[in-house]
């Protein structure tokens, strides 16, 4: 599959995120630069973590408005897959891809440890090579990470199966201890209505290889890789 | 015309900011404080013809860019209004 790993000014994990595509797993990306508009063909977008523009004003706020995010925001609309991580799940949000909003850990803290999440729909392009009720260990490094959306939009998500990941204890169990940012509904991703844009806190692309921790963030994007 | 522009979290939505720092108020003695919010003022100019067209544009500007609907309210104040 062709992935496009969009570089924003403040971008950090975008070296991290094309590395993970290209060399570990096999597949064929390339670096798309903010200020240009075409997305190279690719078939799946990546917004990476980061600082985009400083996070001024709010995270994700200033690189919406970015000349490729109006590439991005058609190319969804016609049905692209695009995921994005940390930053890029504040950016899909503030680009109204994806409901709701994500603001300060309730600890005011910044947070950088392993935490884990329970996968709760695998009927997705980004899920299908897990089982619901799968739990991964993934790295989340975040101070804005607390995912906060209206009670009444909340319920209409979870009937549609939008939320895709939930913070969980290692057993899967969930518990107000295992939510380290906490985000209403411990929750850690969420896709949007067509399923075709998803945005999580945690980094898959620092869990790629065993040396580095653990390997279960190959899953997410061997989900994406396999539609192809 | 200057405008003053307030962002703040909306009502039911979580402030994580605003907790602490009313426990921080709490926790000084000051025992009497609640419904504490911490939000965003900022200030600007507009090159407008009139308050009325003043109060339109800063209203775009507002659901365009400086609050997010989602979870802020805004409100602002138009100078020599």
């Amino acid at each position: 599959m062709k992935w496009g790993v969009v570089r924003f000014p403040g971008s950090l994990d975008d070296n991290d995120a094309l590395y993970a595509l290209a060399e570990v797993m096999g597949q064929e990306a390339a670096m798309l630069w903010h200020k240009d508009t075409s997305l190279g063909g690719a078939e799946c977008i990546l917004l990476p973590g980061g600082f985009s523009y400083g996070d001024y004003l709010r995270t994700g706020a200033i690189a919406r408005f970015s000349p490729i995010m109006q590439s991005v925001e058609k190319f969804a609309a016609d049905g692209g897959l695009v995921i994005g991580t940390c930053n890029g799940f504040q950016i899909l949000c503030e680009a109204h891809l994806l409901p709701g909003a994500l603001t300060r850990n309730r600890t005011l803290s910044f947070i950088c440890e392993r935490i884990h999440v329970r996968v709760e729909n695998a009927r997705t392009p980004f899920t299908r090579a897990m089982r619901q009720g799968d739990v991964l260990a993934l790295p989340i490094k975040h101070g804005e990470g607390l995912y906060v959306a209206p009670e009444a939009e909340l319920r209409d998500m979870e009937e549609r199966g939008q939320v895709i990941l939930r913070y969980c204890d290692a057993g899967g169990g969930e518990t107000d201890a295992a939510n380290p940012n906490g985000s209403m509904r411990a929750i850690a991703g969420v896709a949007n209505e067509r399923f075709n844009v998803f945005g999580l806190m945690p980094h898959p692309e620092h869990a790629v290889e065993a040396m580095l921790g653990g390997i279960d963030g190959r899953k997410i994007f061997e989900s994406i890789a396999a539609r192809a | 015309m200057q405008v003053k522009v307030f962002i703040t979290p909306r009502k039911g939505i979580l402030d994580p900011q605003g907790r602490v720092v009313e426990q921080s108020l709490k926790t000084l003695g000051f025992g009497d404080v609640s419904g504490v919010k911490v939000g965003k003022y900022i200030v600007l100019e507009v090159a407008a013809k009139n308050a009325v067209a003043a109060r339109e544009e800063t209203t775009r500007m507002c659901q365009r860019l400086l609050a997010n609907p989602n979870i802020e309210d805004f409100s602002f104040e138009v100078e020599g209004e």
